[in-house]
């Protein structure tokens, strides 16, 4: 012990010294972003001040939270190490289990927000999402997986329904299933936007069914299990039909797959129901492999060309839409917008159910939670960090062309570049006629939705290191093929957890409908699948069909919709740090939680019931409403009907909105009743905790090993993933090759030997 | 000798790491566990297994899929 705390000390100034490098690092980083003026700043000072802020984050706050808040503690047996079963319960190797947690949390969320956000300038943005993530995002994910791992892994909606009861726990499903909808509209509009009338694109994310077709038949009935061999024979087609897009764009059939929006999505919804209905194994798992690889490969690659050709920024650090609240990509100014816009790149709801999913089933040890947790949301951010340098790469003129509705800009390159001009932004016809050519589209016109931007974003920053000018047409449909796949995956993950949680409430209605919950209940699933897809089909219509541009109306609602379930999660932890004793330390999650309770709330207000028509719903409802009424036109219609169109879309945005803010506060008012009895009475408070159980394992907290840990490891014979030690004399255990260096011998990790 | 060492034992984790991220060790794990436990019980073929894993794995949607 006494030599353990003469280490400690002796590692101090260096640990010093390193730490005062950092923070110089990332403060320089900020200074430039912030401070830089009509001169043009490059992505290095992004990068510095991101990753300068994220190490600091997690050096400090992530390690003040596991220690004073969560009190995690080392010597405690995870759920994995006491139910292990070998299926679901199963301790995992830190490093491994990393992997799988960042490729469960990880959507498309973080790629598009930024993108969206980035018409306030790249500063508001950028400081929401690292700011955002260290002490509002990182902490969630980081909190609800240690609550969960208490819980033996029990979900957010159980832990819910537990800790404060049942109205808060029916409202919270309520809210879920809503914001689940909402979810799957908006991220089939962004597919519909970006595949619509490009044949190159409908071609090539077309031919992603029958490839994954035969990886699923391959991995079911050829070779089962072998899932890398048939990820690379399955990504080298992918590569190819990227490729032969481009033969079909320029042959004869290119007309076949020319295909309008409304067209796209009785495709898409077709598909949504096909791919809900069949088996697993024969869409959604392939799918599943293809686009995790491509996610963890694109963003791996996307990392190393920023830090390699370090790019110029070229979108102002604060734009004039940020005060005057009147962007043509999304309306409103930057409180509460800009919050609202980034969304999952900063704090993400969804995560809080993949954190109290499969994660804390597989962790080997309560202080993992700080590496795993918090690491993986950090690992999250710099994807929404990278997503708005590639908006901001591009030339902002260029940037608002592609982004604005037809109803602002018009739909030829003459009024757009008028337009676009007239805001301060110097763009001319043929430089956006340039853009288009340069990634042989026919038009980037309004292609709103974030993915053709981003996508041209990465195709500037690849083609500057792989293949040059030539390349660029090949990248931008690679990263629209990169989009394209996860979306629909999540389209597909989407639909069944929706038709879960529908057939679940079905049949907990009444114990007559309980065959609803029954998985081989043929017409129970058609006819919840069809309910879901009917819902997000149906606002997927809506949107594509709005006369004033349907992203600028949905994405708000859906950056509230996970906001505010992120302002739950948020909640749930305050009341469990509150009823496990913790009160000093709520803060931790209470701040956050009422910062986004604020930014939510205030945003849901302001889009129900602003004065301004285009930021509030009814105010544009009333301004149609008249128009109608005397027969007069107004801008961004060309006829009554698409006016009447837009009288129905307010009201039904004004509805759904204000039905979500209603559900989350009635959770909150729950939450805070059972968080002030805690507090009044504390002999009343009953936590679901499982006991303590004392943990035989052995393995390293941080995913690299400290010295003391790696000596412990070494004691108990075992190699650096860590696992169970043998047992003293007489119980052998068999091939415990776990000490004999290398880290290959991590094969050896997971295994349990002879308890 | 030595100036391979490095890469090899790099590819050597990657391979670990990749079987590991991608599950198709867990029939492996499976098998051996089984005989383990019961050496004389019939044990799945990998066919079986990995089919009913898949199937068993993606009977709660709910429990492993992020959208955002």
């Amino acid at each position: 012990m006494q030599l353990l705390r003469q280490a400690a000390r002796q590692a101090r100034p260096r640990s010093i010294v390193i730490w005062s490098v950092v923070s110089v690092v990332a403060a320089i980083g900020w200074a430039m972003l912030a401070l830089a003026r009509g001169e043009d700043v490059s992505a290095a000072w992004m990068v510095a001040a991101a990753l300068g802020s994220y190490a600091i984050g997690y050096r400090f706050y992530s390690r003040f939270i596991l220690r004073r808040v969560l009190r995690a503690d080392h010597t405690r047996a995870t759920p994995a190490e006491r139910l292990e079963d070998g299926l679901d319960y199963q301790p995992t190797d830190r490093r491994v289990l990393l992997g799988h947690h960042f490729a469960g949390i990880s959507g498309a969320g973080p790629l598009v927000g930024p993108v969206l956000a980035a018409q306030m300038g790249y500063l508001p943005g950028t400081i929401w999402i690292i700011v955002g993530v260290i002490f509002a995002g990182a902490v969630q994910d980081m909190v609800v997986l240690f609550f969960s791992t208490r819980r033996d892994g029990k979900s957010l909606g159980q832990i819910a329904r537990e800790e404060i009861g049942p109205v808060g726990g029916v409202a919270g499903v309520v809210a879920i299933f809503s914001i689940m909808i909402i979810l799957l509209a908006v991220l089939a509009l962004v597919v519909v936007q970006a595949l619509a009338e490009s044949p190159w694109g409908t071609f090539s994310v077309g031919m992603t069914i029958p490839l994954a077709l035969f990886m699923g038949v391959y991995l079911r009935y050829l070779r089962p299990g072998r899932v890398s061999e048939v990820t690379v024979v399955g990504v080298s087609l992918l590569l190819f039909v990227i490729v032969a897009g481009r033969w079909v764009a320029n042959s004869g059939m290119a007309d076949t797959f020319t295909l309008s929006p409304r067209t796209l999505v009785v495709w898409l919804v077709i598909y949504g129901f096909a791919a809900s209905v069949l088996p697993v194994w024969l869409l959604l798992v392939p799918r599943d492999y293809l686009s995790t690889f491509m996610k963890i490969g694109t963003i791996g690659l996307l990392a190393l060309a920023l830090v390699f050709t370090l790019p110029t920024l070229q979108m102002e650090a604060v734009t004039d839409f940020a005060g005057n609240g009147e962007g043509p990509v999304f309306a409103g100014s930057l409180f509460p917008f800009v919050f609202i816009t980034i969304a999952c790149g900063a704090l993400s709801g969804f995560h809080a159910l993949i954190s109290s999913g499969t994660t804390p089933k597989m962790i080997q040890k309560e202080t993992q939670v700080r590496s795993i947790g918090y690491g993986a949301m950090l690992m999250e951010s710099s994807v929404a960090v990278m997503a708005i340098t590639a908006a901001c790469v591009l030339d902002p003129g260029v940037y608002f062309a592609m982004n604005a509705p037809p109803a602002v800009i018009g739909d030829t390159v003459q009024a757009a570049s008028e337009t676009i001009t007239s805001w301060g932004f110097v763009v001319t016809p043929e430089q956006l006629t340039a853009a288009a050519e340069s990634v042989e589209e026919g038009s980037l016109l309004s292609r709103t939705g974030g993915a053709p931007t981003l996508a041209l974003g990465l195709a500037a920053i690849f083609s500057d290191i792989l293949g040059g000018e030539a390349m660029m047409s090949f990248w931008y449909h690679f990263a629209i093929m990169f989009e394209a796949l996860f979306i629909l995956t999540a389209i597909d993950a989407g639909t069944r957890v929706g038709r879960f949680i529908l057939q679940d409430a079905l049949a907990s209605t009444h114990p007559k409908m309980s065959r609803f919950r029954s998985t081989g209940w043929l017409p129970g699933i058609l006819l919840t699948s069809a309910a879901v897809v009917g819902l997000w089909g149906w606002l997927l219509w809506v949107g594509v069909n709005d006369p004033l541009g349907g992203i600028n109306t949905l994405y708000p609602i859906f950056g509230i919709s996970n906001q505010l379930l992120g302002a739950l999660a948020l909640g749930l932890c305050t009341v469990l740090l509150i009823k496990s004793g913790r009160l000093k330390y709520a803060w931790v999650t209470a701040v956050p939680m009422a910062w986004v309770a604020v930014v939510t709330l205030t945003a849901s207000w302001q889009k129900v019931f602003s004065g301004d028509p285009a930021v509030g719903f009814l105010a544009r409802r009333d301004q149609y409403q008249e128009g109608i009424d005397s027969g007069q036109l107004l801008p961004g219609a060309s006829d009554m009907g698409e006016m009447r169109t837009i009288v129905n879309n307010a009201t039904l945005d004004a509805v759904l909105t204000g039905t979500l803010a209603l559900l989350v506060v009635v959770v909150f008012l729950d939450a805070f009743r059972v968080a002030l009895k805690a507090v009044s009475s504390p002999e009343t408070v009953r936590l679901h905790e499982a006991p303590y159980v004392r943990s035989r394992l052995v393995a390293p907290a941080e995913l690299v090993a400290t010295r003391e840990e790696k000596a412990e490891l070494a004691r108990a014979g075992l190699g650096p993933g860590g696992g169970f030690p043998a047992e003293p004399a007489g119980d052998a255990p068999d091939a415990e090759d776990g000490g004999t260096g290398g880290a290959g011998t991590g094969r050896a990790d997971t295994r349990e030997d002879g308890r | 000798m030595s100036v391979l060492a490095v890469p090899r034992r790099a590819l050597s984790w990657v391979r670990w790491y990749v079987t590991e991220l991608t599950g198709e060790n867990a029939y492996a794990r499976y098998r051996e566990r089984a005989e383990r436990e019961d050496p004389g019980a019939k044990v799945l073929s990998r066919r079986e297994f990995e089919k009913w894993r898949t199937d068993r794995k993606y009977a709660d949607p709910t429990a492993h899929h992020g959208c955002c």
